[in-house]
């Protein structure tokens, strides 16, 4: 990260400002992802107007950088008003998308509107395994001309690639395809649970020696050394907030809905019901999260790993309490380092436990 | 260049968050961040107003500094944005 957003970062949380806001305009979806988190459910989306009025809101509360996503947000055929006002209150715009709908007309306002960013999800450079993931046959040769159709506009495109059982040898191929269309690249090794149903897809994250190869691959991480062992915990360590969630950005749902982070489903308030100000400023959901240090954590206190784990507090929350653990992240810092976290070395000393008590029956 | 007429560049992010300036230039992701006397200019550079009058009327009073001295340094903050090109500079008053 750069100085100087850095520096915007900490004015930013010095002055309880929400430098970034994430609004998913959509949960309806052209593709059937495997591992999507979302229900495709299309009622009592926020319309135009409430939009317009939302972004308004946005921006007199300090919001600089906006991310709409969805779903897909070009189901929506008010999309390029939503972008319009976005574009006239000023906004940092970045779209997500899969870019199946993105055609010349598309491209040309996404250039018009200064859209500063367009993250399209490619799975993997061969369709047979790209379009087994999205459900839909031909996506892959359909995302790729309209990432064609923007990069050939100037407009910056990233493609990012979600990594699970069925695509984790292609990210190189991701990658090179990337390079190939002068699009950027990133890599997210990590499933996001279903929000109504915490396990189910789990099963799809990449295995444990498919983390370790990521993590000690030079060429995608710039470094090894967030392989070595962590530091030792000290004060400022402990007395440090998770991340950015519900401290200098938030997420709203296509219903009007505001949780701390698009992955941390606490219901804080809803826009249809209060303003953006108040629920920001007055929530109580909130301010419990942003109270929490990280020497409030039950089990991650006590963790060697506490200081460098990517701890994701809303991973730990769907997994059971926003002052837990996120075993998603241990198996992170496991695979980096070769350093179980309290974590697990508790989950494995209760079941070395039950395994006892199941010999002594017998 | 006391007689030019300073504008924001289209499509640029911006955000004033406690008196300084924010701007991202999309076309190449260049983050900007300027100080109160830039701010003033910047908020105020609407293309039909003179750089002399964005100075005499939001710079001196508000810093109180005088108009000579604002005004060289007002001309070499809006070089400076303008090379960068988040800011146009003009001869002529834009269009309403």
């Amino acid at each position: 990260m750069s100085s100087l957003m850095e520096s915007l970062n900490r004015r930013a949380l010095d002055a309880g400002i929400p430098l970034g806001v994430h609004i998913d305009l959509t949960w309806r979806c052209n593709e059937r992802c495997i591992h999507c988190y979302l229900d495709h459910e299309d009622s009592a989306e926020l319309t135009l107007d409430e939009l317009c009025h939302l972004l308004d809101s946005l921006a007199e509360a300090g919001v600089f950088f906006l991310t709409l996503s969805g779903g897909e947000i070009f189901l929506r055929k008010d999309l390029e008003q939503i972008v319009a006002h976005a574009r006239a209150c000023s906004f940092d715009i970045k779209l997500k998308t899969n870019a199946l709908l993105i055609g010349p007309e598309q491209a040309a306002w996404i250039l018009r509107h200064g859209v500063h960013q367009v993250q399209v999800s490619i799975y993997s450079h061969r369709p047979e395994v790209h379009d087994g993931i999205t459900k839909v046959r031909g996506s892959l040769d359909r995302s790729i001309a309209a990432i064609a159709r923007l990069r050939a506009l100037g407009v910056r495109v990233v493609i990012a690639c979600v990594l699970m059982k069925q695509n984790t040898g292609d990210f190189e191929g991701v990658k090179q395809l990337a390079a190939d269309l002068g699009a950027e690249f990133t890599l997210d090794p990590t499933i996001t649970p279903h929000l109504n149903d915490y396990g189910s897809l789990l099963e799809l994250n990449i295995p444990r020696e498919d983390l370790v190869s990521l993590f000690h691959n030079q060429a995608l991480t710039g470094s090894t050394d967030i392989c070595l062992p962590p530091a030792p915990v000290d004060d400022d360590i402990l007395d440090g907030t998770p991340c950015s969630a519900g401290h200098t950005s938030c997420y709203i749902s296509p219903h009007g809905d505001v949780w701390p982070c698009v992955q941390f489903p606490l219901a804080s308030g809803n826009v249809r019901e209060s303003s953006f100000l108040d629920i920001w400023t007055g929530s109580v959901q909130l301010r419990e999260v942003r109270g929490i240090r990280a020497r409030d954590l039950t089990t991650c206190s006590g963790c060697g790993h506490v200081g460098t784990c990517s701890r994701c507090p809303g991973l730990a929350f769907m997994e059971g309490s926003m002052y837990g653990p996120s075993t998603t992240d241990c198996e992170k810092s496991f695979a980096r380092t070769g350093i179980p976290s309290a974590n697990m070395m508790k989950r494995s000393s209760a079941s070395a436990s039950r395994e006892s008590l199941v010999h002594i029956q017998l | 260049m006391s007689t030019c007429y300073p504008k924001k560049a289209a499509n640029l992010a911006s955000r004033v968050l406690k008196g300084e300036a924010i701007i991202m230039n999309p076309v190449d992701s260049s983050l900007f961040s300027l100080n109160e006397t830039a701010t003033a200019i910047w908020e105020a550079a609407d293309g039909r107003t003179t750089l002399q009058e964005i100075v005499e009327r939001e710079v001196c009073p508000r810093f109180e500094i005088d108009s000579e001295s604002a005004l060289r340094d007002a001309e070499e903050v809006v070089h400076a944005l303008a090379e960068h090109s988040i800011l146009l500079v003009s001869e002529e008053p834009a269009d309403e």
